[in-house]
C-alpha cells in the first residue's frame, strides 16, 4: 500500500481506483428529497433498525414534519421467514393507504431485502392490483450504491411507469402539430415570427429532462431553454406521480445531474429515448454548455447565451477574488464531484484530487471533456480522479498537500477543521440549489463560506485545536 | 414487520461502537455495507468531536454477498493494526452480518495471530438486543477480556488502594449529558474524600483495566450501561457496587449513604474510624443545592398538582418521576420508558409516584397518551419534544434520543447537587411561568391557537366600550393580547358585538368552567 503523495500533479486527467473504504450516506437517504419532490408519493423503506436510525439521525429535522416516508422494520420473524413477506407488506401498505392515500407507494429495497432475497419486484405487481395503488420498487441499497445513486435507482424504476408515446401517438402529435401550424399560419403571430427556421417542429414537445430538482430550479432551467425556443415536454420526476412524462423512441432526454447513469441507460434501452450527452448545468459555464448541447441536437442556433454567461460571471466577481488561486480537495461522496470541481477550476481554483464513489465515463463523457478543456483554458494542472477512494489514504495526502479547502462528508469535517484544514460539507451541495445561471452564486456562497469565516477569525491565532500526540 | 417513523433506541452495533470509541486507542471495524458508518457522523456532529472517530467499515458489497468476505475482513483488521496501532480492535457485526452468518469469530482468531493489537468480536445480536443492551454487554466483554488476559499472564492487581476509591462505570460517548455528569460525580467523590480509580469507558485505556479491582467499590450511575460490568466485577473479585442514580436531592443522599456503607466495610481497618457523611448531605441539601429551598419557595407552590407526563430511558424517566412527585409536588399522570427489557425494575421504581405507567418503544402510543392526558408539561426525549410542539405543550428534554442541542457547551449535569439545580431550572422553565399563569387564570385560561376569524385583524366587528377598554389596559401587557382574543372569541360565539366589563368576566367564567 503505497501512498503516492509526493508525485507531481499530472498533466492529463488520471483515473485511479482505491479500496472503497470511504464514508458516504446510504442511498436510502434519497427518500428525504424525493418525497418532498413527488408530492403524492409515499416511500416505504423495507429494512432494519439500522436503516431507520440512519434516516432519523441523518435527516434529523425533517422527520417530524409529517414525513411521507416510513420504515417497514424487519424483525427476526421476517428474516427467518416465519412471517409471510407478502402478507406483512400488504398489512403495512393498506395502513398507509388508509392513513395517507398516496398516488404511489415506492418500496425502497435495502441490504436486508437483498441478502434474504425478498422478491419485491415479484410481489409489487400482485399487491398493486390487490390494493389498487401503483407500487414502484427501487433497490437503493448500500451493497451496490452510494448516496445520490439512490435517486438514480428510483428514477430508473419510474421510467417503466411513464406512459408510452407510441408510434401512432407520434403520428397523431405530428398531425396535431401540423394542424396547429396550419391554423396559425395565417396569423402573423409572434410565435411564428419567433420560430427558428432551423427548428424542426416535430421535435417540439419531445424533450424530457430527468433528475429531481426543487420546482423553482426546474422552472428556472425550463425558462432558460424557452429563451432558446425549446419547450420541455416533461420532467422525470414531475411534481406529482400522476404527471409522469410520456416517453418513446421520438423523445430526446437529457440529464441534469451526474449520478443518473442508470436512469439514462433505462431511458435509452427500455424506452428507446435518445440521450443528449451534455455537461451538467452546474455553474454558468456548465449551464451554457448544457443549453448549447441541447440546442445543437435540435439544430437551433443559440442567441444571447454568451452575454448571459458573461453577466453572471460579472456578478460573481467578489467571490472570484476570494477563491482565485486557492486549492481544493474533494474527498468524494455524492457523484457531483466532477461538475463541482470543473466550475471552481473555471473560477481559478486549483483542484488537487477529485474523489468520486463511482465514475460512469460514458454518461459523464461530455462533462469530462469539458473538465479537461477548462483545465487547459485556465492553465491549471489536471486533477487526479480517484474512484472508490480510501479515506485514510486521502487524509494522509491532504496532510501533505494542505489544501485551502476540503470538500468532505460530515464524518471528517470537524476533525479536519480541528487540524486547521477548512472544510465544506459535501452534503450541502446535494440539498442546496446549485443548477442553472441563477444559482451559480449559491455554489460559490457554499465554497467560500469557510474562507469568509476565516477572514473573520484569522487573527485569533487558534487554527489548530488538537493536542499534539503520537502518530 | 413494523411500520416505524421514529425509534427510541438505535440498533445494537451503535451501542458497541459507542463503548469502543469511548476508550482511548481502541478501534472498531464494522462488518457492514457502504453507508452504515453514519455513527461517525453522529459522533463528529453531535459530540463535536475533534478527532477522527476510530471506526471504519469492512465493506460488505455485492462480491462479499456472492463469495463471502474471505480475506477482506482480516486484511482490514491487519491494515488498521499497522496504520493506527490500537490497543484493541473490536470487530462489530451489524444487521447485515447477522443475516449473512459468516464466521466472524474465525476471522478474529486468525487476525489476532497476525496483529500486535488484541482483537475481539463484539458479542451482540442485532435482532435480540438494542443499542443500550449492546453497550452494556460490550463494556462487560472488554473488561472481562482484559482482566482474564492479565490473570493468565499472572500479573493481576487486586490489592486495594490505601485511601477509599471508586470506579465510575458507564460514562460514554453520545450519552445524555454524560460528560457533565462525570465531572459532577468526580467532584462529589472528591468532596467525600474518595479517589476516582478509573472512569470507563470514556477516556479509559484498556491497558489499564487490570487496575480496576484496586478500587473499593464501583459506582454505576446509569441503569442502562455498566451494570453487567459491575456484576462481573462483583462475582469475579468480590467488588461491591452502588447503582443508585444520584439524581435529585433524595436519591443523591441515598447514593451517598450507600457509598458510606461500602466504605465503612474497610475504613475501620485501614483508618481506624467509621466515616459519616450526614452533615455533608445536610449541608449540601439545605444550603448548597438550591433545589430543596426551591421546592419550599412560592414559585414551586404554583406548580402543586399540575399534570405532567414523563418518558425516556429507564434511569432518567424513573428519577425525574420521583423528583416531580416527591420533591416538587407535581402530579405525574403517566410515566414510561422505552427500555422494555427493564420493565420490572422501572415499575418498581415509580410505584406510587405516578397514576399510570407506559412501557413501549412505539412513539405513536406515547403521542396518543400525551394527547389523551393533556399535561401542562412533558418531560421526555426529542421525540416527545416534537409531539409537544404539535400539541402546543412545553417539553423539557430529559433523556436520549437526543439532538445537537442536548450537547451543550456549558456545564449542565443531571447528577449530583449541581444536577438538582439544573433539573429544578428545567422543570420550572418548562411550565408556564407562575405569575403569567396566575394572570391567565384570572382572565380566562390559556391562549388557544384556534382560529377566531379568517382575517388577521380581529377588531373589525367588535367594539369595546370605554369601561372595558380601561379594564383591559389594567391587565399587564404580556397577557393582554391573549385575554383580548379570548374575550372576543367568547363574544363572537355568543353573538355579542359590544364588549363590556360584564362580557369580559363572563368570558373568563366561561373559559375557566
Amino acid at each position: 500500500m503505497s501512498i503516492e503523495i509526493s508525485e507531481k500533479i499530472s498533466e492529463t486527467l488520471t483515473f485511479e481506483c482505491e479500496t472503497g473504504n470511504y464514508h458516504t450516506f446510504c442511498p436510502i437517504s434519497c427518500v428525504a428529497w424525493l418525497y418532498q419532490k413527488i408530492e403524492d408519493s409515499f416511500f416505504l423503506v423495507i429494512g432494519t433498525k439500522t436503516c431507520g436510525y440512519f434516516l432519523q439521525n441523518a435527516l434529523g429535522v425533517m422527520i417530524f414534519a409529517e414525513p411521507r416516508y416510513a420504515m417497514a422494520e424487519s424483525e427476526e420473524g421476517d428474516i427467518s421467514a416465519q412471517l409471510n413477506d407478502y402478507e406483512e407488506l400488504k398489512r403495512l401498505c393498506l395502513r398507509i393507504k388508509k392513513d395517507r392515500n398516496p398516488s404511489v407507494i415506492i418500496w425502497i429495497g435495502t441490504c436486508t431485502t437483498e441478502i434474504i432475497k425478498m422478491d419485491l419486484e415479484g410481489m409489487a405487481p400482485i399487491l398493486e392490483t390487490e390494493i389498487e395503488i401503483p407500487i414502484v420498487v427501487a433497490r437503493a441499497n448500500g451493497l451496490d450504491y452510494a448516496f445520490t445513486q439512490g435517486e438514480d435507482t428510483v428514477l430508473a424504476a419510474m421510467v417503466h411507469r411513464c406512459p408510452e408515446r407510441g408510434k401512432e401517438n407520434g403520428m397523431k402529435d405530428k398531425m396535431e402539430n401540423n394542424y396547429t401550424q396550419e391554423i396559425l399560419s395565417f396569423l402573423p403571430t409572434r410565435t411564428k415570427v419567433k420560430s427558428n427556421k432551423f427548428f424542426d417542429s416535430k421535435n417540439q414537445n419531445r424533450l424530457v429532462l430527468f433528475g429531481s430538482l426543487p420546482s423553482t430550479v426546474a422552472s428556472q432551467l425550463s425558462l432558460e431553454l424557452k429563451h432558446q425556443s425549446i419547450q420541455i415536454s416533461g420532467w422525470l420526476p414531475a411534481q406529482r406521480y400522476t404527471d409522469l412524462p410520456k416517453l418513446g423512441d421520438t423523445v430526446y432526454v437529457c440529464g441534469i445531474n451526474p449520478f443518473l447513469s442508470r436512469t439514462a441507460t433505462t431511458l435509452m434501452r427500455r424506452k428507446k429515448c435518445k440521450l443528449i450527452g451534455a455537461p451538467f448545468p452546474i455553474g454558468p459555464d456548465g449551464t451554457r454548455a448544457w443549453i448549447e448541447k441541447i440546442c445543437s441536437v435540435f439544430k437551433i442556433e443559440t442567441h444571447g447565451l454568451e452575454e448571459r454567461e458573461q453577466r453572471i460571471w460579472e456578478k460573481l466577481k467578489n467571490y472570484l477574488n476570494l477563491v482565485r488561486g486557492k486549492s481544493v480537495f474533494f474527498m468524494g461522496d455524492n457523484l457531483l464531484e466532477i461538475s463541482l470541481a470543473r466550475f471552481p477550476i473555471r473560477c481559478g481554483m486549483i483542484v488537487y484530487e477529485i474523489g468520486i464513489p463511482y465514475m460512469d465515463k460514458r454518461y459523464q463523457a461530455a462533462e469530462l471533456i469539458f473538465l479537461r478543456e477548462t483545465c487547459k483554458k485556465m492553465c491549471i494542472p489536471m486533477p487526479r480522479i480517484v474512484e472508490k477512494p480510501d479515506n485514510y489514504n486521502q487524509i494522509q495526502r491532504m496532510r501533505e498537500l494542505q489544501p485551502d479547502l476540503a470538500i468532505t462528508g460530515m464524518a471528517h469535517a470537524n476533525p479536519l477543521e480541528a487540524r486547521g484544514i477548512n472544510t465544506k460539507w459535501s452534503v450541502e451541495f446535494t440539498f442546496a440549489q446549485i443548477h442553472g445561471f441563477t444559482n451559480a452564486k449559491d455554489v460559490l456562497e457554499l465554497v467560500t463560506r469557510p474562507l469568509r469565516r476565516n477572514n473573520n477569525l484569522e487573527n485569533l491565532g487558534w487554527t489548530s485545536l488538537i493536542k499534539l500526540q503520537k502518530g | 414487520m413494523k411500520l416505524a417513523y421514529r425509534m427510541y433506541a438505535g440498533p445494537a452495533h451503535i451501542g458497541t461502537l459507542r463503548v469502543a470509541s469511548s476508550f482511548k486507542n481502541v478501534h472498531a471495524i464494522m462488518h457492514a455495507p457502504l453507508g452504515d458508518d453514519y455513527f461517525n457522523v453522529m459522533r463528529s456532529m453531535l459530540e463535536r468531536e475533534r478527532d477522527f472517530t476510530p471506526v471504519t467499515a469492512s465493506i460488505v458489497d455485492r462480491h462479499v454477498l456472492s463469495r463471502g468476505s474471505q480475506e477482506k475482513v482480516i486484511d482490514n483488521i491487519t491494515q488498521k493494526d499497522k496504520q493506527e496501532q490500537p490497543d484493541l480492535i473490536v470487530l462489530t457485526p451489524t444487521c447485515t452480518s447477522s443475516i449473512l452468518q459468516e464466521d466472524l469469530q474465525n476471522f478474529v482468531d486468525r487476525a489476532s495471530t497476525i496483529c500486535d493489537s488484541d482483537v475481539i468480536l463484539a458479542d451482540v445480536n442485532h435482532y435480540r438486543v438494542n443499542e443500550l443492551q449492546a453497550a452494556d454487554r460490550t463494556l462487560e466483554q472488554i473488561v472481562r477480556y482484559f482482566l482474564r488476559k492479565t490473570r493468565q499472564q499472572g500479573n493481576s492487581e487486586i490489592s486495594l488502594t490505601d485511601k477509599p476509591s471508586a470506579n465510575i462505570i458507564g460514562i460514554f460517548t453520545l450519552g445524555f449529558h454524560n460528560q457533565h455528569d462525570c465531572r459532577e460525580l468526580k467532584r462529589l467523590l472528591q468532596d467525600l474524600g474518595i479517589i476516582v480509580n478509573q472512569v470507563i469507558p470514556e477516556g479509559g485505556s484498556v491497558e489499564n483495566l487490570y487496575e480496576l479491582p484496586k478500587a473499593w467499590f464501583n459506582l454505576v450511575p446509569y441503569r442502562e450501561v455498566g451494570l453487567m460490568t459491575a456484576l462481573f466485577l462483583e462475582k469475579e473479585f468480590g467488588m461491591p457496587y452502588v447503582s443508585t442514580t444520584p439524581m435529585g436531592v433524595v436519591d443523591t443522599a441515598n447514593c451517598i449513604r450507600q457509598i458510606r456503607k461500602q466504605i465503612n466495610i474497610w475504613s475501620p481497618f485501614i483508618s481506624g474510624k467509621k466515616i459519616d457523611f450526614e452533615s455533608y448531605i445536610d449541608d449540601q441539601t439545605r444550603f448548597i443545592s438550591q433545589a430543596a429551598w426551591f421546592s419550599r419557595s412560592i414559585d414551586c407552590q404554583n406548580l402543586t398538582g399540575k399534570k405532567s407526563v414523563v418518558f425516556g430511558d429507564a434511569t432518567h424517566a424513573a428519577s425525574i418521576t420521583k423528583i416531580l412527585a416527591c420533591e416538587m409536588g407535581i402530579r405525574v399522570s403517566c410515566t414510561g420508558t422505552y427500555c422494555k427489557h427493564d420493565e420490572e425494575w422501572f415499575k418498581e421504581q415509580v410505584k406510587n409516584f405516578s397514576d399510570e405507567t407506559l412501557i413501549t418503544d412505539d412513539h405513536t402510543q406515547v403521542g396518543d397518551m400525551i394527547a389523551r392526558i393533556e399535561p401542562s408539561a412533558i418531560f421526555g426525549t426529542q421525540t416527545e419534544r416534537h409531539i409537544g410542539k404539535r400539541l402546543d405543550i412545553p417539553c423539557g428534554v430529559i433523556s436520549s434520543p437526543v439532538h445537537i442541542q442536548n450537547f451543550p457547551l456549558g456545564y449542565r449535569p443531571f447528577l449530583g447537587y449541581e444536577g438538582t439545580n439544573q433539573i429544578a431550572d428545567l422543570i420550572y422553565n418548562s411550565f408556564t411561568l407562575g405569575m403569567e399563569d396566575h394572570l391567565l387564570e384570572i382572565f380566562g385560561g390559556h391562549d388557544t391557537k384556534e382560529v377566531i376569524t379568517k382575517s388577521l385583524s380581529t377588531n373589525t366587528d367588535l367594539t369595546w366600550d370605554s369601561e372595558s377598554q380601561i379594564e383591559l389596559e389594567k391587565i399587564p401587557g404580556f397577557v393582554r393580547g391573549k385575554i383580548k382574543r379570548n374575550t372576543e372569541k367568547f363574544a363572537r360565539q355568543n353573538n355579542i358585538t359590544k364588549i363590556t366589563v360584564g362580557v369580559m368576566y363572563a368570558a373568563k367564567e366561561h373559559l375557566s368552567a
